[in-house]
């Protein structure tokens, strides 16, 4: 297939090696070394995209990080799609699919292009907001249209199969950018010993001197590139990363590197292999040297495609053997872009003229471009573009010194295919404002670089406004040695090669090209490409009143897109400034956040997805659970067993089996997620005192106690039973969800309020592994296994705890009770764990000893009226709320944690939301968590809500449902009867009791 | 990411390894049974918000468990400086 605008020699293509693709369905080659984009241009294709707003077509424009037009789509299977890239920075390979994100039915002809041009005069910026406002409820519909014929592409609809990597890496010197400045800095560093990471974006080293024609040392740049990375190379002290953006600058010379490994191999990666990685690097110091992208002008129809920046144009045939275009008209601002009708001229393509806009021109490049024979025309700008699917020619009109109107009625018109133009060169200073660092404008350069900074920043080449290749490598190695000598080493001498310097005069600052017709009348002339805002648009924006630059973005969306506006942004700031009657620098710029260019999630997820997404914790006895059925429910990140279902069991069949074996023989549960907290120090005592609402003072070695914690607040956040091991010595237990939590408020009030307090904590929840037996039969199935410890009711009361063996495995004991039940818990160290799980169950096979899970524990403390702190409770219940002042120690001597906040006067209320029982009229109906009470349900929405249900269940115990729930002043409310108004129109009618459910007194744990 | 000069392991670290917990220099009223309602609403709620220098507690969560004061600029998020509790700081925030 032929590649019309392939040249038959030059570039850094390899022409041996063709590569076939396929772009909206049709065949293509290019050859290896193209991009996407230098292979579509090869191809003769001019329309990449529909715009965004207007539906016009619209071309390739640039050749690097900066297009905004050629996003598209790529990967050939419903799993590997990734949206939005730039064809310009994507390489291609052999079978690459991709294909324009929007156009319907494609972007040769498109139907909304209609409407773009019958209603392109009627869609000012806002036109979104300010059509479809009302009734606001269908914005999402919408949307959803209006997303669609954006086109913004789309995302995988399967799981992505590939690979991601994250790297730390550690440096004395982060060099940003593998051009002239970045290497000759790296150079420079990596001479004096520094530990040196050199980072770029594109598959080569070189920057812009891979598409130069200039020379170093009398040889082609690229030779003295080649000898710098050659010998960078060799250092073991550098890493060379390639295909590397750094995406993100953060705080402390923290940087974000996406690093494409596998993307210009093919839309997979190749087994084995990680498809990109993310470096996340830390440099003592920092070179930026980004360079600067190359700023189009913006005058009439300038969105054609043909429409391209000089630099892009110098680009694709210097370095990829494409001219895209037959015939050129070039308008520039400044000397450097005559280099393009050079290069153009050169290629054997006919350039029909230089159009400069400024009244004089006499640089090197400028007398080497007449010398050509080629036609100049001064003081002119190219005010409007005929063509619509491509140019076909341009009006050329004179204009004033200052670029502000048409100075004369008498136009030319000239016959092109291709128009470059060239306002300048704007300092990429994106990585230096994430930092959040303003960066500065500078009249001398027309452009802004980099402000003040705290990091430990250095800047060197085109982001610091330095374009002359000569000054540039200057700059480069001067900021390698800075660098070396801020880290406090010897610099190596690194000679400075020879380049010509080429004469170049005064550029112009225009920006926005003038038309005989008012902006607002003249043809759309484009600021930015990719959200279709224009001249107008933003002149529009100053008069209705947006006078700040980061309004004016938000209006109109510029820079919005995914290019981040790297274009038309200056352009565009540049143009409200004027509108305003204000310099630029007075208006300011907007900034650049992270990332730099559009980087995948998997890029940013890495390993941390699927299995590896968060860690899973599991109890010594995990296994039996497995082995057993169970099904589980994640407390926190433990795996903890929700009930044992048996084969044909419904849930709540298991349910009832479960509680029916934990109140009428015996039942055990896997307590060993609580979370232990051992407790040491001559002041152990004294600090629980201040941490737990209720009294420690008289704790004796060998008993327990339940305890409660309250933030200063006085809203419970924790609580959990505590025993005394010895005088100085305790054993709290927490929450499975708390526990991390309660460690670190121990030792934030040991640390920082009471450190002359002798004590230490110690998290011990992994060391043991905690079995709970309860149920009547418990003691009688514990004696059988237990040696050293009487079980007797005498010698073993509730409440206490006691050092034994359990299966010949040392074991703490402690009669302490979430059921209700005569229950023991039994602690072994956690490697005994399913020793002793499983002893007993062998010994407890008589007596049909049942597991039960986390459900069944619910239901049996439910019944009981015990709390779970974060299901009952929700950081604003006070132990008074729950019906707890008896674990409130009013009269401790030290003020507790909570003691002063209970007193404020909304702890005091009387009308406050109170822990209640709630039974339903049906016994048969379990009201849903979360429900809302109401004292009449008849009353006029927004009814007057009494509080909700926080635990809710049927109790096979007693034959009905149950429930706990919060009423206001419920405790006075006894007997009274609540409303639960349904989202289905029912109506569930309950009636407040005492939270107390079963054994109201207490008895069945005491036997 | 901060990058974090921990005072009790002598090393910097990244932030990940840290959380903040708020404005630094908040002592806990000797006698709170005794404080009015205001003085005890301002040790309970009432913080700075600068825009610049800010004390700050910082708990180094999965190294040392230790907690730490640090001085940073609200605006640069620069560390201007790093010291133990019960220390005072040398730059000092206004307010």
């Amino acid at each position: 297939m032929s590649q019309k605008n392939r040249l038959l020699t030059g570039g850094r293509i390899d022409r041996s090696k063709t590569l076939k693709f396929s772009y909206n369905g049709r065949q293509y080659q290019g050859y290896q070394g193209d991009t996407l984009a230098s292979a579509l241009l090869a191809n003769g294709v001019d329309i990449v995209a529909r715009s965004f707003k207007y539906s016009r077509p619209r071309g390739i424009v640039a050749a690097g990080a900066e297009e905004p037009n050629a996003v598209l789509q790529i990967g050939s299977t419903p799993a590997t799609q990734v949206p939005n890239v730039r064809a310009t920075q994507q390489e291609l390979y052999n079978g690459l699919v991709c294909g324009a994100t929007n156009g319907w039915p494609s972007v040769e002809s498109d139907i909304m292009g209609l409407f773009g041009k019958i209603g392109g005069s009627m869609m000012p910026p806002g036109f979104y907001y300010k059509t479809f406002m009302f009734p606001q409820s269908m914005w999402e519909t919408y949307e959803k249209y209006i997303r669609k014929a954006a086109g913004l592409g789309y995302a995988p609809t399967e799981r992505d199969p590939d690979i991601y990597d994250k790297m730390n890496q550690h440096c004395d010197l982060m060099v940003v950018g593998a051009g002239p400045a970045g290497l000759a800095a790296a150079l420079t560093a990596a001479r004096s010993g520094a530990r040196v990471i050199l980072a770029d974006e594109q598959a080569e080293f070189g920057g812009h001197l891979l598409s130069s024609r200039e020379k170093i040392d009398g040889k082609p740049a690229m030779a003295w590139v080649d000898a710098v990375v050659e010998e960078l190379g060799s250092y073991p002290n550098v890493t060379l990363l390639r295909r590397a953006t750094v995406n993100g600058y953060h705080d402390q010379n923290f940087l974000t590197v996406h690093q494409q490994l596998t993307d210009h191999l093919g839309d997979r990666a190749p087994a084995g292999q990680a498809r990109s990685r993310l470096h996340r690097v830390r440099a003592h110091w920092v070179v930026l040297a980004t360079g600067a992208h190359e700023r189009p002008l913006v005058f009439g129809n300038n969105d054609v495609p043909g429409c391209m920046i000089a630099s892009a144009v110098a680009t694709y045939i210097n370095r990829y053997g494409v001219v895209p275009g037959s015939k050129l008209v070039l308008m520039t601002t400044n000397d450097g872009a005559y280099q393009t009708a050079l290069d153009w001229a050169d290629a054997g393509r006919e350039v029909v003229a230089v159009v400069d806009t400024r009244a004089k021109a006499d640089g090197d490049l400028v007398a080497a471009v007449r010398k050509r024979g080629i036609k100049v025309m001064s003081g002119s700008a190219v005010i409007e573009v005929q063509g619509k699917k491509r140019v076909s020619g341009v009006t050329v009109a004179t204009i004033d010194a200052r670029g502000e109107r048409v100075s004369s009625n008498a136009h030319t018109l000239l016959e092109c295919d291709t128009v470059a133009s060239s306002g300048g060169w704007s300092p990429v200073v994106h990585l230096s404002c994430h930092t959040g660092s303003r960066p500065v404008w500078r009249d001398d350069i027309i452009g802004f670089v980099p402000g003040k900074t705290v990091q430990k920043q250095l800047v060197a080449g085109g982001v610091n406004g330095t374009y002359s290749l000569g000054k540039v490598l200057a700059e480069g190695f001067a900021a390698g040695q800075q660098a070396v000598q801020n880290l406090g080493l010897n610099s190596a001498k690194c000679k400075q090669p020879a380049v010509r310097e080429i004469r170049e005069g005064a550029p112009m600052a225009l920006f926005h090209v003038p038309h005989t017709k008012p902006t607002s009348r003249a043809p759309k002339q484009f600021v930015d490409l990719q959200n279709d805002v224009t001249a107008a648009g933003i002149e529009l924006a100053a008069r209705e009143g947006f006078e700040a630059i980061e309004h004016v973005k938000r209006y109109t969306a510029m820079g919005f897109g995914t290019d981040q506006g790297k274009l038309g942004n200056i352009n565009g700031m540049a143009i409200a400034a004027k509108a305003r009657g204000k310099s630029i620098p007075e208006t300011g710029t907007t900034v650049f956040r992270p990332n730099y260019t559009p980087i995948t999630f998997g890029a940013l997820a890495g390993r941390d997805a699927g299995a590896l997404f968060d860690p899973k914790r599991y109890t010594a006895m995990h296994k039996w659970h497995v082995e057993h059925g169970a099904e589980f429910e994640d407390v926190g990140q433990w795996k903890r067993p929700w009930y044992y279902p048996k084969a044909g069991e419904s849930m709540q069949q298991a349910l009832n089996r479960e509680c029916r074996a934990a109140r009428e023989g015996v039942a055990i549960l896997d307590a060993t997620t609580l979370g232990k907290v051992d407790i040491q120090g001559k002041d152990a005592r004294e600090f629980l005192g201040r941490v737990y609402s209720n009294a420690w003072a008289k704790l004796d070695v060998g008993k327990c106690r339940y305890g409660l914690m309250c933030h200063e607040d006085g809203m419970v956040f924790d609580d959990g039973v505590t025993s005394c091991l010895g005088e100085n010595h305790f054993l709290m237990t927490t929450t499975t969800g708390g526990a991390a939590g309660v460690l670190e408020w121990l030792e934030l009030y040991h640390q920082t309020e009471w450190p002359e307090l002798e004590v230490y904590f110690t998290s011990v929840t992994d060391h043991w592994a905690t079995m709970t037996l309860s149920g009547p039969n418990s003691r009688k199935l514990l004696e059988e296994l237990v040696e050293g410890v009487d079980l007797s009711n005498d010698n073993f009361k509730f409440m206490d705890w006691r050092e034994g063996k359990v299966a010949g495995v040392p074991a703490r004991i402690f009669r302490i009770s979430f059921t209700g039940e005569l229950s023991f818990e039994v602690n072994v160290q956690a490697n005994y764990g399913q020793y002793v799980w499983e002893k007993l169950f062998e010994q407890g096979a008589k007596y049909d000893l049942t597991p039960y899970g986390t459900e069944t524990m619910h239901i049996l403390r439910a019944e009981k009226g015990f709390i779970i702190v974060g299901q009952d409770t929700d950081g604003s219940m006070n132990p008074y709320d729950l019906g707890m002042s008896w674990c409130v120690g009013a009269k401790k001597p030290f003020s507790f944690i909570g003691k002063r906040g209970l007193l404020r006067e909304d702890n005091l209320g009387k009308n406050r939301k109170q822990l209640v029982g709630l039974k339903t009229r049906d016994p048969k109906v379990v009201l849903p968590e979360g429900a809302q009470a109401v004292a009449d349900p008849k009353q006029p929405v927004p009814m007057t809500l009494l509080g909700h249900i926080s635990s809710s269940y049927w109790s096979e115990t007693l034959g009905r449902s149950i429930a706990l729930g919060f009423i206001r002043g419920g405790h006075e409310r006894m007997g009274e009867t609540v409303y639960y108004p349904m989202a289905d129109g029912r109506v569930i009618e309950a009636e407040i009791c005492s939270p107390i459910f079963f054994d109201p007194k207490g008895e069945r744990q005491n036997v | 990411m901060l990058h974090i000069y921990c005072p009790h392991c002598g090393e910097y670290r990244e932030e990940e390894e840290f959380h903040c917990k708020g404005q630094a220099h908040i002592p806990r009223p000797l006698d709170p049974d005794n404080c009015s309602d205001e003085e005890w609403g301002n040790y309970m709620y009432f913080r700075h918000n600068p825009k610049g220098l800010h004390h700050e507690i910082w708990y180094h969560s999965t190294g040392c468990q230790k907690f730490f004061n640090i001085t940073r600029d609200t605006v640069t998020y620069e560390i201007k400086e790093v010291y133990k509790m019960g220390e005072q700081p040398s730059v000092a925030a206004k307010g």
